[in-house]
C-alpha cells in the first residue's frame, strides 16, 4: 500500500473503485511525499493538508455510496491564481500575499463537485508572467529532474508537483504557453484548451483574450479526465462555448491511420537544441509507422511575428487587468505617503515584482496615445493574419505537430536578467495562444537526461482529436507516468 | 525604439508605479531592447486586415435582469486594508 503517489489518476481511481485502498490512504501517501520533497522543489505556495484529509473522507463516503466520479478522492494541485473560497490565493504575488477569496472559481467548484482532493495551491510566476517560475514572490520552484534547473513557467509549480509525485494531477493556466512549456520541461502532459472551452470565472486575470485554465497530468487519459471535469459552458463567463462538451475520453484508444499531420517548417529554427529536433523527428517517424500521413513542408510564414504580437497584446491586457491593484479594496497596501495617488504608486511599486512592472509598463506604452496604432493595433492585425494561416492549414491537416520548447530545462538564474531571452522560451507555444487554438504537450523522450516535449495543435474545439493523436503516440512510445528521480 | 528617461517616467506615471532611479535606467534599457525586437512588425503588410480583438467570433450574451444574491459584505470587506462602519476607508480623493 506504500507509494500510492506513484499512481496516475486513472490507476488510482481503479484502486479506489476496487476498494484496494481509500482516498484517505492515497492522500496520506501524497502528503508524506510532499513532506519529503517539498523542501527541495517548492512546488506549493500554500499546503492544505487538513482540508485535503477532510475532502478525502468525504470522497471515501461517496465511493462507499457508489456516487463517485473518475476524480473522486484523487489528490490534485491547483495553480495559485485559481480562487478557492477560504483558502489563500496569491497569484504568486506579494500584492495578494494575504488574500482570502470569498468565493470559488468555476473550475474549483467543478473539481469539488467531482469529489477531488486539493493538496494545495501551486507556485507560479507572479500573475502568470514568466517562463521559469523564478518570478514568484514565494521563491522559485525547482525542476524535480534536476533541482539546479527551472521547471518552466508560469505553471511551474503545477508541473513540478505532478512530476515529483506531490499530487496526481494539477490545474495550470496558459496565456502564451504556461501549461505546455512547464509540462514539457518536467516530462508531463499539459493541455491548453481552446479559448472559451473552460470558464475563466474566478481566475485572476492576466491577458483576458488569451488566458485559459487547463490540466497537467502524468498521461493523456488523466488530462482528458480533468478537462472533461472543468470544461463546458458557464453563464458567469460569456466567452465560454455554449455547445455541450463532448466526452473527451471517447477519443482515447482510437487509431490514427489516415490522420493528416502537418509539420510547420518555421518551427524548426536555429537555436533549437539538436536533442530536441532529434526527438521530434523520431516522434514523426513513429506517427508514420502508426499510419498517419506526415507532411513536413507546411508553411505558416507569420509564425516569426507571433512573439511580438503576443508580447504587445498580453502586456496591454495585463496593464488594464492589473490596474485593479490599487491598495484600496484588497491586497497589499502602502499608506505611508500623504496623498491617495502617492499611496497607489507606492503600493504598486512595493507590491509588484520586476517582471510584472516591466509588462505593465510595456502594455501601458503600447496602449498610450501616439503609439496605439503602431504597436497595439498593428499587433491585433497581425494576429488576424496568424489566425488565417492556421485556418488555412486546418483545411488540409487534422493536427499540426511542433516542438513545445526550443530547449530542455535551463539553469535557475540563466535568463532572469534578460527578459527577451526569457520570452524566447515561449516561441513555439505563442502562435496557438494568439489564435486561441487548443494544443497539448506530451513527453517524447529525453535530451541530455532531461525531458523533451512535443506539441500537437488542433483546430477550434477539436480537443478530442489532439487527445486521440497524443494518446496513440503515448501508447506506442511508452512515454507516460514519468516520475522525476527526486528524493 | 530607444526610450528616454522621460519616456519611462511618463509611462510609470500613467501606470501609477513609483520607480527608483535604478529602476528607471534598467527599464529604459530593457524596454528599448524589447521594442527594438518588435520593430519588424511594422514591415508586415496589414492593409485591409481587420484587427482581432478576440480569437472567437462573439455575440452579445443577454440574460434576464434578475436580482441575485451578491457576496456577503463582511466577507468582501475582510480583504480590505482599512474599513469603517461597513465601508472601505480611503484617503480623500478631492482635498
Amino acid at each position: 500500500m506504500s507509494e500510492l503517489w506513484r499512481l496516475t489518476a486513472h490507476e488510482a481511481h481503479e484502486g479506489l473503485r476496487r476498494r484496494e485502498f481509500t482516498s484517505v490512504e492515497l492522500t496520506e501517501s501524497v502528503l508524506e511525499r510532499v513532506a519529503r520533497v517539498e523542501p527541495t522543489i517548492n512546488a506549493y505556495i500554500t499546503l492544505t493538508a487538513e482540508l485535503a484529509l477532510e475532502q478525502a473522507r468525504e470522497a471515501d463516503a461517496k465511493l462507499a455510496a457508489g456516487t463517485a466520479t473518475p476524480l473522486t478522492g484523487i489528490p490534485v494541485g491547483v495553480k495559485d491564481l485559481i480562487v478557492t473560497k477560504g483558502v489563500r490565493t496569491t497569484a504568486g504575488s506579494k500584492m495578494l500575499e494575504n488574500f482570502i477569496p470569498p468565493y470559488d472559481s468555476h473550475v474549483y467548484e467543478n473539481l469539488r463537485r467531482a469529489g477531488a482532493v486539493m493538496i494545495g495551491k501551486c507556485n507560479m510566476d507572479e500573475f502568470a508572467m514568466g517562463s521559469s517560475t523564478e518570478h514568484s514572490a514565494f521563491g522559485p520552484t525547482r525542476n524535480p529532474w534536476n533541482p539546479e534547473l527551472v521547471p518552466g513557467g508560469s505553471s511551474g509549480g503545477s508541473a513540478a508537483a505532478v512530476a515529483a509525485g506531490e499530487c496526481l494531477v494539477a490545474l495550470g493556466s496558459d496565456t502564451g504557453g504556461s501549461i505546455r512549456q512547464p509540462a514539457a520541461l518536467c516530462g508531463q502532459v499539459g493541455l491548453d484548451p481552446t479559448y472559451g472551452r473552460v470558464s475563466r470565472y474566478g481566475i485572476i486575470a492576466f491577458g483576458s483574450s488569451l488566458d485559459q485554465v487547463g490540466p497537467i497530468g502524468r498521461d493523456v487519459e488523466d488530462v482528458a479526465t480533468m478537462l472533461d471535469c472543468i470544461g463546458g459552458h458557464d453563464p458567469r463567463d460569456s466567452t465560454t462555448n455554449p455547445e455541450p462538451m463532448p466526452d473527451l475520453r471517447h477519443y482515447l484508444g482510437r487509431d490514427i491511420r489516415g490522420i493528416r499531420i502537418g509539420v510547420p517548417k518555421e518551427y524548426f529554427i536555429s537555436g533549437m537544441e539538436p536533442g530536441v529536433a532529434a526527438r521530434i523527428e523520431e516522434a514523426l517517424a513513429l506517427f508514420e509507422s502508426l499510419g498517419a500521413v506526415v507532411d513536413r513542408e507546411v508553411s505558416l510564414p507569420s509564425t516569426e511575428h507571433a512573439l511580438a504580437v503576443y508580447y504587445l497584446i498580453a502586456p496591454s491586457e495585463a496593464s488594464a487587468n492589473l490596474a485593479r491593484y490599487d491598495g484600496v479594496k484588497y491586497g497589499f497596501s502602502d499608506r505611508s505617503a500623504p496623498t491617495m495617488w502617492e499611496n497607489m504608486e507606492q503600493t504598486r511599486a512595493k507590491g509588484f515584482g520586476n517582471e510584472v512592472k516591466r509588462r505593465i509598463m510595456l502594455g501601458t506604452y503600447a496602449l498610450s496615445a501616439g503609439y496605439y496604432d503602431a504597436y497595439y493595433l498593428k499587433a491585433q492585425k497581425v494576429r488576424t493574419i496568424i489566425s488565417r494561416e492556421f485556418a488555412e492549414a486546418f483545411q488540409k491537416f487534422d493536427v499540426l505537430v511542433t516542438p513545445t520548447s526550443p530547449t530542455v530545462a535551463f539553469r535557475l538564474g540563466a535568463k532572469v536578467d534578460d527578459p527577451f531571452a526569457m520570452y524566447l522560451n515561449d516561441i513555439y507555444t505563442l502562435p496557438a495562444s494568439v489564435a486561441g487554438l487548443p494544443a497539448i504537450s506530451v513527453p517524447c523522450g529525453f535530451s541530455d537526461g532531461l525531458p523533451v516535449g512535443m506539441q500537437i495543435i488542433g483546430n477550434f474545439f477539436d480537443e478530442g482529436r489532439i487527445l486521440q493523436v497524443a494518446h496513440a503516440y503515448e501508447q506506442a512510445s511508452g512515454y507516460r507516468n514519468l516520475l522525476a528521480p527526486v528524493d | 525604439m530607444a526610450l528616454t528617461r522621460d519616456d519611462v517616467l511618463h509611462i510609470a506615471r500613467l501606470a501609477r508605479i513609483a520607480l527608483s532611479d535604478d529602476e528607471v535606467e534598467r527599464f529604459r534599457a530593457q524596454l528599448s531592447g524589447i521594442l527594438d525586437h518588435f520593430a519588424a512588425l511594422a514591415a508586415v503588410d496589414t492593409d485591409g486586415v481587420e484587427p482581432t480583438a478576440h480569437p472567437l467570433p462573439l455575440a452579445n450574451v443577454m440574460r434576464e435582469d434578475v436580482i441575485e444574491p451578491s457576496l456577503p459584505r463582511d466577507d468582501v470587506l475582510a480583504n480590505a486594508p482599512l474599513t469603517e462602519d461597513g465601508y472601505i476607508r480611503v484617503r480623500a480623493v478631492l482635498e
